[in-house]
């Protein structure tokens, strides 16, 4: 029963932090409610049994991607006005209509979960080892070998992209 | 146990707000942050089809995303950067040179 209410609470503190990223007008507000959202989702993982991944999300996601965000915002944002409230390229009724798409969009998601069966899922079978930190690198560094050994190239090269796009162009 | 159903309908609904997110705002961070949130959304469903399966293919799948994500937030932080960094607005409507 106590994982029902840790369950709740998270879920409405990600939808909390979800909706601010939507509404808030200053961009530091939004990165926090980002934060919000992504420290509660880190609670839903412990409760999923994803322990590695619970400490990922906090430390890589609230951590140093926000951290990231916040330096580029202090960096941009500073003495820029906000943008124009009546600008000639605007969309009109953009929120309304971005809402009423986003409404579609939900029911269109839900009856695909439905029609695949996926409402009626009970919880799934007992854990066991399962989600460890133990059992998630021996997956990592055997079966998953080749894959986390990508990543490493697709980090470089998103290292070599940001030198290039970052350097002065003269 | 919170059946696994539970956590699919929060990810739609996350993901639901990071589509708006993207649809609604003209400050090209938070449209980036949006689509951060969108992320977050997906990976939340790998991690419950992983609890529901028993199968550790869906943590490896999500560490690979948010390897991927972290990339691309590098890289699309330091194109916005570079994009409005003479402009008096940041506004996404203002990009409107390959307009026809």
């Amino acid at each position: 029963m106590l994982s029902t209410v840790v369950f709740w609470i998270a879920a409405a503190l990600a939808v909390a932090g979800a909706i601010g990223v939507v509404v808030t007008e200053n961009p530091v507000h939004t990165a926090l409610s980002l934060v919000l959202t992504m420290l509660a989702l880190g609670v839903l993982f412990l409760l999923l049994h994803a322990e590695f991944l619970a400490v990922v999300e906090v430390l890589v996601y609230a951590g140093a991607v926000m951290v990231l965000f916040l330096f580029v915002v202090t960096l941009l944002m500073a003495g820029v006005k906000p943008p124009k409230e009546e600008h000639r390229l605007r969309l009109a009724y953009q929120t309304l209509i971005a809402g009423l798409f986003g409404l579609i969009l939900f029911v269109l998601v839900l009856h695909g979960m439905a029609s695949a069966g996926w409402m009626s899922t009970l919880a799934g079978p007992s854990a066991g080892t399962f989600g460890t930190i133990a059992s998630f690198g021996t997956a990592l560094f055997t079966q998953y070998l080749l894959p986390f050994e990508l990543t490493a190239v697709v980090l470089l090269i998103a290292v070599i992209g940001v030198v290039v796009l970052a350097r002065e162009q003269s | 146990m919170v059946p696994i159903a539970y956590y699919l309908v929060l990810s739609a609904v996350l993901f639901v707000i990071g589509t708006v997110g993207v649809l609604a705002r003209r400050n090209p961070l938070q449209m980036f942050m949006s689509i951060e949130l969108m992320w977050n959304a997906v990976n939340l469903s790998f991690v419950a089809f992983a609890r529901q399966y028993v199968d550790m293919a869906g943590h490896i799948f999500v560490f690979l995303v948010i390897t991927v994500a972290a990339a691309e937030v590098a890289i699309g932080l330091a194109i916005i950067v570079m994009v409005f960094r003479r402009r008096e607005h940041v506004d996404v409507d203002d990009l409107s040179l390959m307009k026809g």
